[in-house]
């Protein structure tokens, strides 16, 4: 564990007109951890996440992220052209919808080895036993690669989607309701899948969800959201057993058990 | 004698929002400390906080005024104020914990669960697994039972993975919730000899035993929980 974070973000800000997206979120990221962002729909997760990743551009505050060189650069400074290359070899975004993060009319194998040839690499062989490998880290055959994730279901699409984003060996990976579309059984399967992902490669990540059971099982800290602020932050297990906030204790209240 | 675990004047209450914001005071003006190589027991009935105070040792339970002072690596932390971060680290190497129920992972086996917290410190995930195969038969877990995951298991089964899950590594503090609850006599006495090994290592213990016979094998000393009830009226 490193004592700097790779992550900074302060006073981050994002309005859509007049309306909240989020409000004034300050937090520290360090590597190898697990931050859930935890809140009912329209509560702002999804509008700091794209501020994060940078897909969106905050209405104020700042974010700097430690780059490989130990050097903290701004976000919110840099270029299109720096962003999309952080976007491609640092970090990874897994969307809540398989679809948005894969090339559905490309083959799995292409899906994982785009990744690879983006970071320069030119090796057809190498490539392939690359994705052959991946595709396997996330349990899926070797006889699928030639097939395009159109033919697949839901669970694979999303298995896809994380091999597609951890290939290039990032260093923080961005999710959005990774379980969010799938059955309760497939859901089982892909956290535990990414339970042992995230702890085997040290990664640091933001995970959005909606779902408790996901943050307890994902995340060593968490973040309370509502109406676009942070209402409550903290060690997950703390947050989840002694919850302070009123809004935490509605939301904890109102499941079974995690 | 080393007194790595120092409580001073730790209070606790719960603010319930969901039931018009009333006050459930649960202790106040908790102090006492541990030393190397005993084991005290929190005493007390059912409800009087004995499981919260673990639960603030532990940072799963906030603390609401106090200090906790742990020796942690070269230093002193206070675990009433430490951050999230802090508290992790404490968990990875200082203070054991062994909770009242297992909390149970899809598709983890029972095996995997026990080996992880020494995984977790940096031991190689074989060495980890042949000194999880060890605790687990030394407990009398059935070995066909090894490679399931512990969902599945009885109440003790359940308990024995997570006895054993709490004292595979060698953290120098070790919290104990009533880990004896459903046990029979001959894993009871399995429990009474690991408390007593851990003893022998100089290991500071702080445990809930409602068991009279386990109580009176392994307690150094009763601290008496209810020195510390909070007043009950809502403040
Ligand atoms: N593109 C947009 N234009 C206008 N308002 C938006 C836009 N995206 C989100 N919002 C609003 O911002 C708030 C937060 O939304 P969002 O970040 O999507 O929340 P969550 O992901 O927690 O469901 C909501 O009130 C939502 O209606
Ligand atoms: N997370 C919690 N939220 C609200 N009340 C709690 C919580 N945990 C414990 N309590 C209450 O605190 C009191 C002490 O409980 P506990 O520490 O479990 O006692 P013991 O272990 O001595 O039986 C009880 O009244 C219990 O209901
Ligand atoms: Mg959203
Ligand atoms: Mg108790």
């Amino acid at each position: 564990m490193t004592d700097e974070p790779l992550l900074r973000v302060s006073a981050l800000s994002k309005f859509y007109g007049s309306r909240v997206g989020c409000e004034n979120v300050t937090f520290g990221l360090w590597p190898g951890e697990v931050l859930a962002v935890v809140g009912e729909s329209g509560s702002g997760k999804t509008t700091l996440l794209n501020c994060l990743s940078t897909r969106l551009l905050p209405s104020s505050g700042a974010a700097s992220y430690r780059m490989r060189d130990g050097q903290f650069r701004e976000l919110y400074r840099m270029s299109e052209a720096e962003r999309r290359f952080l976007m491609r070899t640092d970090w990874g975004f897994v969307h809540q919808n398989p679809a948005d993060g894969l090339r559905m009319t490309v083959s799995a194998g292409a899906n994982v080895g785009e990744r690879l040839m983006a970071v320069g690499d030119r090796h057809y062989g190498k490539i392939r036993a690359t994705a052959v490998d991946w595709l396997s880290r996330v349990e899926i055959d070797e006889d699928r690669i030639d097939d395009e994730p159109r033919a697949f279901s839901g669970g694979m699409r999303q298995r896809l989607q994380i091999a597609r984003n951890l290939v290039t060996g990032p260093r923080l990976v961005f999710m959005d309701e990774p379980t969010g579309g799938l059955d309760v059984s497939v859901q089982a399967r892909l956290l535990d899948l990414l339970r042992g992902l995230v702890t085997d490669l040290g990664l640091a990540a933001v995970v959005v969800t909606h779902d408790l059971a996901v943050a307890r099982l994902l995340s060593q800290r968490m973040m309370v959201m509502k109406d676009g602020r942070v209402v409550e932050s903290g060690l997950t297990d703390r947050v989840l057993d002694d919850p302070r906030a009123p809004y935490t204790q509605l939301l904890v209240s109102s499941i079974l058990q995690v | 004698m080393a007194t790595p675990v120092v409580v001073s004047d730790v209070a606790k209450s719960f603010t319930m929002h969901l039931r018009d914001g009333i006050k459930l005071p649960v202790v106040a003006g908790v102090s006492f400390s541990i030393r190397s190589g005993e084991c005290a027991v929190l005493g007390g009935p059912s409800g009087a906080g004995k499981s919260s105070i673990l639960k603030m040792l532990y940072g799963n339970y906030a603390v609401d005024a106090g200090q906790i002072i742990v020796q942690h690596e070269d230093g002193l932390i206070d675990l009433a104020t430490a951050s999230p971060r802090t508290v992790l680290a404490v968990r990875r190497l200082t203070i054991g914990y062994v909770s009242q129920f297992l909390r149970t992972v899809p598709r983890v086996s029972a095996l995997d669960v026990v080996a992880e917290p020494l995984v977790e410190r940096g031991a190689d995930r074989e060495v980890a697994r042949n000194k999880a195969r060890a605790l687990l038969a030394q407990l009398n877990l059935p070995e066909k039972l090894w490679m399931l995951p512990p969902a599945t298991f009885s109440g003790g089964e359940q308990q024995r993975v997570n006895i054993a899950r709490g004292f595979i590594t060698e953290h120098p503090i070790l919290l104990l919730d009533e880990p004896t609850a459903s046990l029979d006599a001959r894993n009871r006495d399995v429990v009474i000899a690991l408390i007593a090994a851990k003893k022998a290592t100089g290991v500071a213990l702080l445990g809930i035993f409602h068991d009279h016979d386990v109580r009176e094998a392994v307690a150094d000393r009763v601290i008496d929980v209810t020195a510390f009830a909070a007043g009950k009226i809502a403040a």
